[in-house]
């Protein structure tokens, strides 16, 4: 038996033995997610449990350094984690935009006290952290942002509104992006964190077309941040920006994965159409668009394990992400344009129990966001236009 | 296993690459065509084939070949569709090999294979659509069996030394059991075969058989069981077309992307267009996600994965999709001269669609997927 054999079969029997069976069950709403941070009261026992367990053994963030909080796993490693967890449907124990943004980019750049401090933190879900980029004349030209930081001694004083911010009413800390040098575009950029129960930070949440708010507006008053708080030197932020986006699209991309355990897609379709005597869906034209769908679901979900292994393995193109993020992007709108079709009428309740409360319907809007947010799909394929096929600039 | 190349593949890939540019480029297949070259394909491009080693990827070591696999067999494959070469490699080289591999068979055909003095060919489809229908009748008359009725879509026909044929022994056409695999000499009496040349100049055949009288020797694997043998086949040829195909996408992408980096039009390189731009950056994404759905398809055949069958329908269908779409946008994106016959990406978009029938379309494998996923 090889030491990945080994690994193997001791990882599916911990799994078996710390996984709690409700933490085996289909996400079927927002709350089946978790979240962590400093207020952990409304998690359910077994969803505390699954953390709590999975973080001893720093396997939240599996490939993390050990002494960062992380598992110390291998690329190998990882990927067997993960296949052992999809086998038992695991959920995620901890979702976090400390595990898929900030992080990355801390061990890259931040100093040793900022790993030491966050990212053990994060591990843990003790943190839950919210993204300071956005601006109301900053969106696609995020480089145009203007909140301001002002050098003063020993902190910088920020003033400023940030919008788009999701969960900055539920987040502890923010990683933001301030402007140190107005003489400089790109270059007059700092990344600084904070923490949101800092004086002078408040929040206000945007209503969507959905009926919920996951985004706010974020307004910083003269906030106070600390010099430590700086990542990176000042005025690279853009750098550690590029670099923690590219983990953000990777991110946004696994929306265009399908869940694992079921697929809403085909059971819905079945449940309101039902099948033809011969095993098919009764709607042919519904059921061709459908399988056409899911020949490109499917190869996505081999495309993002092809890029997760060409990334470990430092090959994949640094421009990558933008391309999975648009096409994961294009693909969920795809996935619940479908869904709204199969779900007919139903599909329209807004408030129903029968409907989760319009479940579908809100999820179905809230993908239009998938290609506008993280850089729309019109800047990913400028992307890939520039940095993979290295077109010429107009 | 990661989803990218390993060393050794990456090594095989940089030695197919070289070898096919430089002995079988889109201009070969020009010559062919312009000669009404009667085999369609270069007798001597096959035998260097097998100097190459080609020829014996999928057969192991002990029957004097590399031992290798369905991701090899791909990679070999991907090459001979950036360059359009006309080559029996993967009827011959992977689907027979595959079909006959473990049988008596193989002692009598893989020396000719691994010396590239053997083409095979397969009689399968039976109409113009490909469907997992075997309606060719094979009954059984003294020690053998006789065959009666039409295969079409025979692709190498008219040179093939050697024939798989699926016939019916029992049941109805739809049905798995009752088929038998037969492994059948051309030249016989009781075949009559009519070629004709495919809009990418290759050619394929109408092969009849009228009371063609075969001993029971013919059989491949187990009489009324050669689903098993046809299945082995047709999981292989389906991973090869998608390699090959996406091989023949690439091949048309690279292209158009080189021509987008050097046409000027309102003094600028078209290519700084956004319009342009972000048709080629699309494009882009397709291939890239076919690339993963083929080389996941060939690493699951090797592995003998249950997961196989499904990852080679995406594998089929994606590629094809992704294809059409290079080939497309390869000519619109040249303009008014990608629509001349002087210039080679038409020759792309008449091999893509050639591959999209070969066996089973984008719909075919979308609707098996459909199919097995209970819907």
């Amino acid at each position: 038996m090889t030491d990945l054999d080994q690994f193997r079969t001791e990882t599916r029997a911990w799994l078996a033995a710390n996984c709690p069976l409700e933490m085996r069950e289909p996400i079927r709403s927002e709350k089946d997610a978790v979240w962590g941070g400093r207020d952990q009261s409304n998690l359910t026992p077994a969803q505390k449990s699954w953390m709590d367990a999975m973080a001893a053994k720093g396997w939240t963030v599996p490939d993390w350094p050990k002494a960062y909080g992380g598992g110390g796993l291998s690329p190998a490693e990882t990927k067997i984690l993960r296949e052992e967890m999809a086998a038992i449907r695991a959920r995620n124990p901890l979702n976090s935009f400390g595990i898929s943004m900030l992080g990355p980019a801390l061990l890259k750049y931040g100093t040793e006290e900022q790993k030491l401090d966050h990212l053990t933190k994060i591990a843990k879900g003790e943190n839950r952290w919210c993204q300071g980029y956005s601006e109301p004349n900053a969106g696609s030209d995020l480089a145009a942002l203007a909140t301001s930081a002002e050098d003063k001694g020993d902190h910088y004083l920020v003033n400023g509104q940030k919008v788009w911010t999701s969960y900055a009413d539920k987040a502890d800390w923010i990683f933001c992006l301030v402007r140190t040098d107005k003489t400089s575009k790109q270059g007059g950029i700092s990344f600084v964190l904070f923490d949101m129960a800092s004086e002078g930070v408040s929040t206000k949440p945007i209503l969507l077309i959905s009926g919920y708010s996951p985004f706010c507006e974020t307004f910083m008053d003269n906030v106070k941040v600390p010099k430590e708080n700086l990542v990176h030197e000042e005025n690279k932020g853009w750098d550690v920006a590029k670099y923690l986006l590219g983990h953000e699209r990777e991110m946004i991309s696994g929306m265009g994965l399908a869940s694992t355990g079921g697929n809403p897609l085909i059971d819905g379709a079945i449940a309101t159409i039902g099948l033809d005597h011969d095993g098919r869906l009764a709607d042919p034209l519904l059921r061709a668009s459908i399988a056409m769908f899911e020949v490109r679901s499917k190869a996505f979900g081999m495309m993002s394990e092809r890029f997760i292994d060409e990334l470990k393995a430092g090959r994949a193109h640094p421009a990558q992400p933008s391309m999975m993020k648009y096409y994961g992007t294009e693909l969920n709108k795809s996935r619940y344009e479908l869904m709204m079709a199969a779900g007919g009428s139903d599909a329209l309740e807004w408030e129903s129990d029968a409907s989760s409360g319009g479940a579908t319907p809100r999820a179905w809007l809230r993908t239009k966001a998938n290609s506008i947010e993280g850089g729309t799909s019109e800047v990913q394929l400028n992307i890939i236009a520039k940095r993979i096929l290295e077109l010429p600039s107009a | 296993m990661p989803l990218y190349l390993n060393d050794e593949q990456q090594m095989l890939r940089d030695t197919a690459r070289d070898f096919i540019a430089e002995h079988a480029p889109v201009a070969h297949l020009r010559k062919l065509r312009d000669d009404d070259n009667p085999d369609g394909l270069s007798r001597d491009l096959w035998k260097s084939f097998a100097d190459m080693g080609f020829t014996g990827i999928l057969m192991s070591e002990q029957d004097g070949g590399l031992g290798l696999g369905h991701v090899e067999a791909g990679i070999v494959l991907e090459e001979i569709g950036r360059n359009l070469s006309p080559s029996p490699f993967l009827t011959t080289a992977v689907a027979a090999v595959e079909a006959l591999k473990g049988s008596p068979h193989a002692a009598r055909h893989f020396p000719g294979i691994l010396s590239g003095t053997t083409i095979a060919a397969l009689a399968i489809d039976e109409g113009p659509k490909h469907r997992e229908h075997v309606a060719l009748k094979a009954e059984r008359s003294g020690n053998g069996f006789k065959l009666n009725g039409r295969k079409r879509f025979v692709q190498h026909g008219h040179i093939a030394d050697l024939i798989i044929v699926a016939a019916r022994t029992a049941g109805a056409a739809h049905e798995q059991d009752g088929i038998t695999l037969f492994a059948v000499d051309p030249t016989m009496p009781g075949i009559q075969q009519d070629s004709q040349r495919l809009a990418d100049s290759s050619i394929a055949t109408s092969a009849t058989f009228e009371n063609l009288h075969l001993d029971a020797d013919a059989v491949i694997g187990e009489i009324d069981a050669g689903h098993d043998p046809l299945n082995r086949l047709l999981r292989a040829a389906r991973t090869g077309a998608a390699a090959e195909s996406l091989g023949v996408g690439a091949g048309a992408m690279d292209m158009t992307i080189g021509y987008l980096k050097e046409r000027k039009q309102f003094g600028q390189t078209i290519g700084s267009f956004q319009a342009l731009q972000h048709r080629a950056a699309h494009l882009y994404s397709e291939m890239e996600v076919a690339r993963a759905a083929v080389i996941k398809a060939a690493q699951l055949l090797d592995s003998g994965s249950e997961k196989a069958d499904d990852a080679v329908s995406v594998a089929k269908a994606m590629t094809t999709l992704a294809t059409t779409l290079a080939v497309q946008e390869g000519i619109q994106m040249h303009g008014g001269i990608g629509m001349t016959d002087e210039y080679d990406i038409g020759f792309y978009m008449k091999r893509a669609r050639v591959l999209a029938e070969m066996f089973g379309d984008a719909n075919f494998h979308a609707d098996k997927l459909a199919r097995a996923a209970g819907y």
